[in-house]
């Protein structure tokens, strides 16, 4: 009935990550009693912050597990829906792009989606990249407001790149058909999210551990390069030590590791500068609570398509 | 006016909570069972159904929108959902300004505040866009009277303003589907006319009161 169940190294892998979570979770309450006033408070809410959205990421990957493909696909649409939302909130369009934005929304970004479902790779690697960078200049231009068309064009089609292309490469990873490993593909997808994720939190504490060197602290004030260096190589080792759910070599997990850590980074440190640029800290600053979601996934918006080509050029005949 | 809410008003305005992603800040004032009048910026369709949604189930059955007849009553669809589903009270929108003396648009004017303070009654509440008119979002257009004689009629209702950020980028006028990006209402504290203010005076503050809760763009 449940396939994912009875893969047990899955189980195995994905049993670790709650047990780290909930350890994590009492590490974390511990610290903020011990800090309840001091200079580190800060630091314990943002990971705090992080634990609670690792439990909802968990719950989801969990619930995609039990009810399969389609669900994936369908959590990862929404989850493209909501980031697409908060980028187009904060970025400045025009009224000229109403019908654009509602194309964006409404057609490429599902059709991408359904694309991904019926594995037509062919078309959705191409679908953002070439079919929506041709419709959206035109039908800007239809719609026919020249004001800042370039830069107009340019932001509707980053966005559709960043939020719905990248972040699909997310769920096609379920399809890859790699020899000797069907039925398995799920274990590449929390592969790449575990990286992922260590590598973003295991920078932010390995700067505030031992941080010294800024690096492009016009763009995130708090990068260092210990931070950077720390978290890489910590995330590219776990990731190395995790060869056994995947389909790579020791040498070849580290490898994927450190690239998944390298894109994913630039992919934080690029959406940091366009926040800068549009003027704001956090894309959550609209929606509390929830909000927030393109901050969570940035790296993986980017880190996504590489992973998924590499695997794809280098273990699918 | 029956106290239930329409099942198609419901739907509607689970709909347009979705599409706006709305989120309420009561910034001046708690929700209240007592009788309020709630003014806010105007520039889409959505407006009315977001800011009457936000609004707890209980307040909600008993405040309705005011419309302008003209707009509402030209199709057959419009006139169901105005008059049917939501309950508006529809007002005669620039009669005023048509009649041909002072004391005849006098007298207009004072049976339009008539029939908006009989729709208020003994405990219903109105949303009303003294605008009068969608506008493009940028600033706050000038503000109609009927808020003022409205408010001198009944001073015993609250008024409270409240501003409904980035509507016009989900559905602006002329447009027909929406965008689905995230929009802020904020509700501020209540404001009344104070003793000798005149009627200029009264609707710049209120509409000032209503654009200084303007959190996000250009302010």
């Amino acid at each position: 009935m449940f396939p994912a169940l009875h893969d047990s190294r899955l189980m195995w892998l994905f049993g670790g990550v709650l047990f780290v979570l909930i350890l994590m979770g009492f590490v974390a309450d511990i610290l903020k009693e011990r800090h309840r006033e001091d200079a580190n408070r800060p630091t314990i809410d943002n990971f705090k912050g992080r634990i609670r959205a690792w439990w909802k990421m968990c719950i989801m990957f969990a619930l995609c597990l039990l009810v399969g493909h389609v669900a994936t696909l369908v959590l990862f649409a929404i989850i493209s829906f909501l980031a697409l939302r908060e980028y187009m909130t904060l970025v400045p369009t025009r009224r000229g792009d109403h019908r654009t934005l509602f194309w964006s929304f409404f057609v490429i970004m599902p059709l991408q989606y359904y694309l991904v479902g019926i594995q037509w790779y062919g078309f959705f690697a191409v679908m953002i990249p070439v079919v929506s960078f041709i419709f959206i200049p035109s039908s800007m231009a239809i719609y026919g407001d020249t004001e800042q068309f370039l830069e107009r064009a340019a932001k509707i089609q980053f966005g559709l790149m960043v939020c719905a292309y990248g972040l699909s490469h997310a769920p096609a990873l379920m399809q890859m058909n790699v020899p000797g490993f069907a039925g398995h593909e799920a274990r590449l997808l929390l592969y790449m999210g575990i990286v992922d994720q260590m590598n973003d939190v295991l920078q932010y504490l390995w700067g505030r551990l031992i941080g010294r060197h800024k690096v492009a602290w016009r763009v995130s004030p708090s990068r260092t390069w210990e931070g950077f260096f720390g978290g890489v190589i910590s995330a590219t080792a776990l990731g190395a030590a995790l060869w056994w759910v995947t389909p790579f070599t020791p040498l070849q997990s580290a490898g994927m590791a450190f690239t998944i850590c390298i894109v994913g980074s630039a992919g934080g440190l690029v959406m940091s500068a366009v926040k800068r640029d549009i003027g704001i800290k956090d894309f959550g600053v609209v929606v509390e609570g929830d909000g927030g979601v393109l901050d969570r996934i940035d790296s993986l918006c980017f880190a996504a398509p590489l992973f998924f080509h590499l695997v794809r050029y280098y273990f699918v005949p | 006016m029956s106290e239930g809410i329409h099942p198609i008003a419901s739907l509607l305005a689970s709909t347009a909570r979705f599409i706006s992603g709305v989120q309420v800040q009561w910034a001046g004032c708690r929700p209240s069972e007592r009788q309020r009048i709630y003014f806010a910026n105007h520039t889409s369709h959505l407006d009315f159904v977001v800011l009457w949604s936000a609004l707890p189930s209980d307040i909600r059955a008993h405040t309705r929108p005011i419309a302008a007849k003209d707009y509402w009553e030209e199709t057959r669809p419009r006139r169901y959902l105005v008059e049917n589903v939501f309950k508006a009270v529809l007002v005669e929108r620039g009669t005023v300004s048509q009649t041909k003396s002072p004391e005849e648009g006098k007298f207009v004017s004072r049976s339009l505040i008539e029939d908006l303070a009989a729709a208020l009654g003994t405990h219903n509440s109105l949303i009303l866009f003294p605008e009068g008119t969608r506008g493009t979002g940028e600033k706050v257009g000038d503000f109609r009277a009927g808020l003022y004689h409205l408010a001198m009629r009944r001073p015993d209702v609250e008024l409270v303003p409240a501003y409904l950020e980035n509507m016009n980028r989900i559905l602006p006028k002329g447009e027909f589907l929406p965008v689905p990006m995230l929009s802020l209402l904020t509700f501020g504290k209540p404001i009344r006319v104070e003793p000798g203010e005149d009627k200029q005076e009264f609707l710049e503050r209120a509409r000032e009161a209503v654009s200084s809760l303007r959190r996000i763009g250009p302010s």
